[in-house]
C-alpha cells in the first residue's frame, strides 16, 4: 500500500455495516418466509417418500404433466400479450391527460387492487357464464352464446384483468420520463406520426413493456384462485396439479417436484430473454 | 447536390398570423417577412410569442387566423414532416437509443437515402460542426454544447431551405455560447440557408442577427438591424430591451418644435416632439450621458442632478448606475480616460438634446424583463 493512498479509519469501516442492519428486518424475513420454505420443497422433492430422483422421473414420465406444464406458460405468455396490448395505451393516456383525469385513470387501476382476488374472480364467473352478462348481451344482438367460463379464453380474460396493473404501473413510469420533444424533432426531420412512434417512442418504452411483462408472466405462472375457478380440466395450470398431489394426494416430494420445475424453467427462459432485454443504450440525462 | 449552393434559402411570409388559446393571444397579427438566406432572431421576453411564431414556422402549431408562406407557397394546413424544415431545440431533442452517426442518418433515413451516399452526407454534416470524430458515441456520452453541434449537424444533413432554432444555447454556460454563437455564424455564411432564431439574450441577438424582430405581448414592435434597434427604437419597450437605457419621466410640456420634461424641478429639453402623440418619455442610451462633479461649468448641455449608486469597473471602462432626484436610475458607460468616481458621490448627469430618443410613454413596457 503506497502511502498517498487513503487508509479508511476503523470506525468508518464499521459504518459501513449500518445500512445491513437497517436492511436486517427484510433479510430475516426474506431468509425464514421463503428461503426456508424453498429450501425444505427442495428438500422434500428429493427426499419423499425416499432419497433420489424418483419424483422428477414421474414428473417427466407422464405426459398430462408435461401437457400442462406446456399450458401454464403458453397461457402465462397470452396473459402478457393481453395485458401489453391493453395497457400501452392506457399508460400513454395517463401521461397524455392533465393531473385530474391522470389521478383518476389511476384509481381506476388501483381499486380493482384493493378487492380482493377472489372476490374478483368470482364476478368474473357471473360475468362470463354460459347464461351470465356477456353471454346474455350477445344473445340480446342477435350473436350465438360463446362459452367462455371453464376455456383458456376465460381464463386468460381474468387473470389479464387481475395483473393488468402490473403492467400499466412501469409503462406509465418510463413513458411518464420520455420527452415528447423527441417525438416533435422526428416530425420535423420528415417523419409521418407513425414512423415517429415507431422509430422513437416505441423503442424508448420498451424498458416499461419489458419490465412490465416479466412481472406479469412471472405472476401468471403461479397463479391459482382463477384458473381454478374460471378455467376447466383442459385449461389446468400447473399450480392446480401441485395443489391436487399435496393437499388431495399427499404427495408432497412430488408436489414439490413440480415446484421445482416450473422455478428452474422460469429461470432459464428469463436467462433466454435477458440478453434481449438488455438496454443497448445508455439513457440520456434528461434536462 | 452542392453543399456550397449559395443563396437556395427559402423566404418566410406571415401576414397578419394570430394565434389564440381560448382567450389568451399568443401570437396577435404579426406580420413578418424573411428574405431568403438571411439570419432573422425573434426577441423577445418568455411569453412574448417568439417560439410561438416559431412552431408555427414548423407546424407545431396551428394558425388561428393568417397566412402562412414558406418559399412563397402557403404552408397552412401542411403537417411538420412535410414542410421540410429543420428545427433545433433548446434542449437538443437528441435521439438516446441511437449513437451520433444514426441520429445525423435518422432525416436521410426518412428520405430514402441510402448507403455510400448517405455514409457521405452524414460525414460532411459532423465535419461542418467538428463532431466527425464522435459518431459511435451515444448522446449521453457527450457534453451538452456536443450534443448541440450534433442537433445541429441532424437538422442541416437533409439540406433544409430553412433552419429554425429555439434558444439552442439557452442551457450552455457562458463561454462555450459565445463560441457557439460564432460557429452558428459561420455555418450560416456557409450553407446560404435561411435561419430563424429564437432567444430572449440581446446581446445574442446582435452578435448573430442580420435583423432582429422584437416580440412583446403576442406582436411585433420593431423590425430592424441591431443597430437600428439601438439608435432608433421605435417603441419605449424596444428601447428598454435592446441594451442598457435610462428612461426619463416627468411632466412634459411641448411648445412649437420642442419638447421639454421636468424632473424634480430641474427641466431637461430637446429640440423634437412626438409625431403621433402620446405621453413623451426620454430614453438615453448609457455612452451619451457624461458625469461630472457638481457645479462644473454649464456648456449649454442638459444637466441634471444625482448620486452614484453603483460603480462597476469593466476593463474597458466604468459603468455607473446613478440614482437621481425623482428616485429613478441612470445608467452611464465612460471611457478609461474619463474621471472616476466612487459610489456615494455627488454627481451632475450631461447629456445633448440632440441625443435623447424622444418615445410615447407605455406603462406596459416596465414588466420585469427575462
Amino acid at each position: 500500500m503506497s502511502a498517498s493512498e487513503p487508509t479508511i479509519p476503523a470506525a468508518e469501516r464499521r459504518r459501513a455495516w449500518r445500512p445491513f442492519a437497517l436492511a436486517l428486518p427484510a433479510l430475516v424475513l426474506l431468509l425464514a418466509v421463503i428461503g426456508y420454505p424453498l429450501l425444505t420443497i427442495v428438500v422434500r422433492s428429493l427426499s419423499e417418500p425416499q432419497w433420489g430422483l424418483q419424483n422428477y422421473v414421474w414428473f417427466f414420465s407422464v405426459p398430462i404433466n408435461l401437457a400442462v406444464l406446456q399450458r401454464t406458460f403458453v397461457i402465462s405468455a397470452w396473459v402478457t400479450l393481453v395485458c401489453v396490448v391493453c395497457a400501452y395505451p392506457y399508460a400513454y393516456l395517463m401521461t397524455a391527460v392533465g393531473p385530474r383525469v391522470r389521478l383518476l385513470l389511476l384509481l381506476c387501476v388501483l381499486i380493482p387492487f384493493w378487492v380482493s382476488g377472489v372476490v374478483r374472480t368470482l364476478s368474473w364467473v357471473i360475468l362470463l357464464q354460459d347464461s351470465g352478462v356477456i353471454n346474455s348481451i350477445l344473445r340480446s344482438l342477435g350473436f350465438g352464446g360463446v362459452r367462455l367460463i371453464r376455456t383458456q379464453t376465460g381464463v386468460v380474460i381474468g387473470m389479464a384483468q387481475v395483473l393488468l396493473p402490473f403492467m400499466i404501473l412501469p409503462l406509465y413510469s418510463v413513458m411518464k420520463g420520455i420527452d415528447l420533444k423527441l417525438v416533435q424533432a422526428a416530425r420535423s426531420l420528415g417523419a409521418r406520426p407513425s414512423r415517429a412512434f415507431l422509430t422513437v417512442y416505441l423503442p424508448l418504452s420498451l424498458p416499461g413493456v419489458y419490465a412490465g411483462a416479466v412481472i406479469v408472466f412471472i405472476l401468471a405462472l403461479g397463479f391459482y384462485i382463477t384458473p381454478a375457478l374460471l378455467g376447466g380440466p383442459r385449461s389446468t395450470m400447473l399450480s392446480t396439479l401441485v395443489q391436487t398431489q399435496v393437499l388431495s394426494l399427499l404427495q408432497w416430494g412430488r408436489g414439490g417436484a413440480m415446484g421445482v420445475v416450473l422455478l428452474v424453467t422460469t429461470f432459464v427462459l428469463l436467462a433466454l430473454a435477458a440478453p434481449v432485454m438488455r438496454s443497448r443504450h445508455r439513457q440520456a440525462g434528461r434536462p | 447536390m452542392n453543399p456550397k449552393a449559395q443563396n437556395r434559402g427559402a423566404a418566410i411570409d406571415l401576414e397578419q398570423v394570430s394565434k389564440a388559446y381560448g382567450a389568451f393571444k399568443a401570437l396577435d397579427g404579426v406580420s413578418l417577412r424573411i428574405e431568403p438566406g438571411e439570419f432573422m432572431t425573434l426577441l423577445g421576453p418568455s411569453g412574448s410569442g417568439k417560439t410561438t411564431t416559431l412552431n408555427v414556422i414548423a407546424g407545431f402549431t396551428d394558425v388561428t387566423s393568417g397566412k402562412l408562406l414558406v418559399g412563397e407557397k402557403s404552408v397552412v394546413g401542411v403537417p411538420a414532416h412535410k414542410r421540410n424544415i429543420g428545427v433545433v431545440f433548446q434542449h437538443y431533442a437528441l435521439f438516446p437509443h441511437m449513437t451520433v452517426d444514426r441520429n445525423v442518418a435518422y432525416p436521410l433515413r426518412l428520405r430514402g437515402v441510402t448507403g455510400a451516399e448517405r455514409e457521405r452526407r452524414v460525414r460532411h454534416a459532423l465535419d461542418m460542426v467538428k463532431m466527425a470524430d464522435f459518431g459511435h458515441r451515444y448522446p449521453s456520452e457527450l457534453s451538452g454544447g456536443q450534443q448541440q453541434r450534433v442537433a445541429l449537424a441532424r437538422a442541416i444533413v437533409f439540406d433544409p431551405p430553412l433552419l429554425l432554432m429555439d434558444e439552442p444555447l439557452g442551457a450552455l454556460d457562458k463561454k462555450l455560447r459565445e463560441w457557439l454563437q460564432l460557429e452558428i455564424k459561420r455555418i450560416h455564411r456557409e450553407l446560404g440557408t435561411t435561419f430563424v432564431y429564437v432567444t430572449h439574450d440581446q446581446e445574442e441577438a446582435l452578435v448573430l442577427s442580420d435583423r432582429i424582430a422584437v416580440f412583446n405581448r403576442g406582436a411585433i414592435e420593431q423590425i430592424g438591424t441591431g443597430r437600428e434597434l439601438y439608435d432608433e427604437p421605435a417603441t419605449l419597450f424596444v428601447g428598454k430591451f435592446v441594451g442598457d437605457s435610462t428612461v426619463l419621466r416627468g411632466p412634459a410640456a411641448t411648445s412649437g418644435g420642442e419638447t421639454a420634461i421636468e424632473i424634480s424641478g430641474q427641466k431637461v429639453a430637446t429640440a423634437k416632439r412626438l409625431a403621433n402623440g402620446g405621453k413623451p418619455v426620454m430614453l438615453l442610451r448609457p455612452e451619451k450621458l457624461a458625469l461630472a462633479r457638481p457645479g462644473a461649468g454649464n456648456d449649454g448641455r442638459n444637466r441634471l442632478t444625482g448620486r452614484i449608486g453603483e460603480a462597476i469597473y469593466l476593463g474597458s471602462g466604468s459603468k455607473y448606475e446613478v440614482d437621481l432626484a425623482d428616485g429613478s436610475k441612470a445608467i452611464v458607460r465612460s471611457t478609461l480616460e474619463a474621471q472616476s468616481f466612487a459610489i456615494g458621490d455627488e454627481v451632475d448627469l450631461l447629456f445633448a438634446g440632440s441625443d435623447v430618443k424622444l418615445l410615447a410613454d407605455d406603462d406596459k413596457a416596465d414588466l420585469t424583463l427575462t
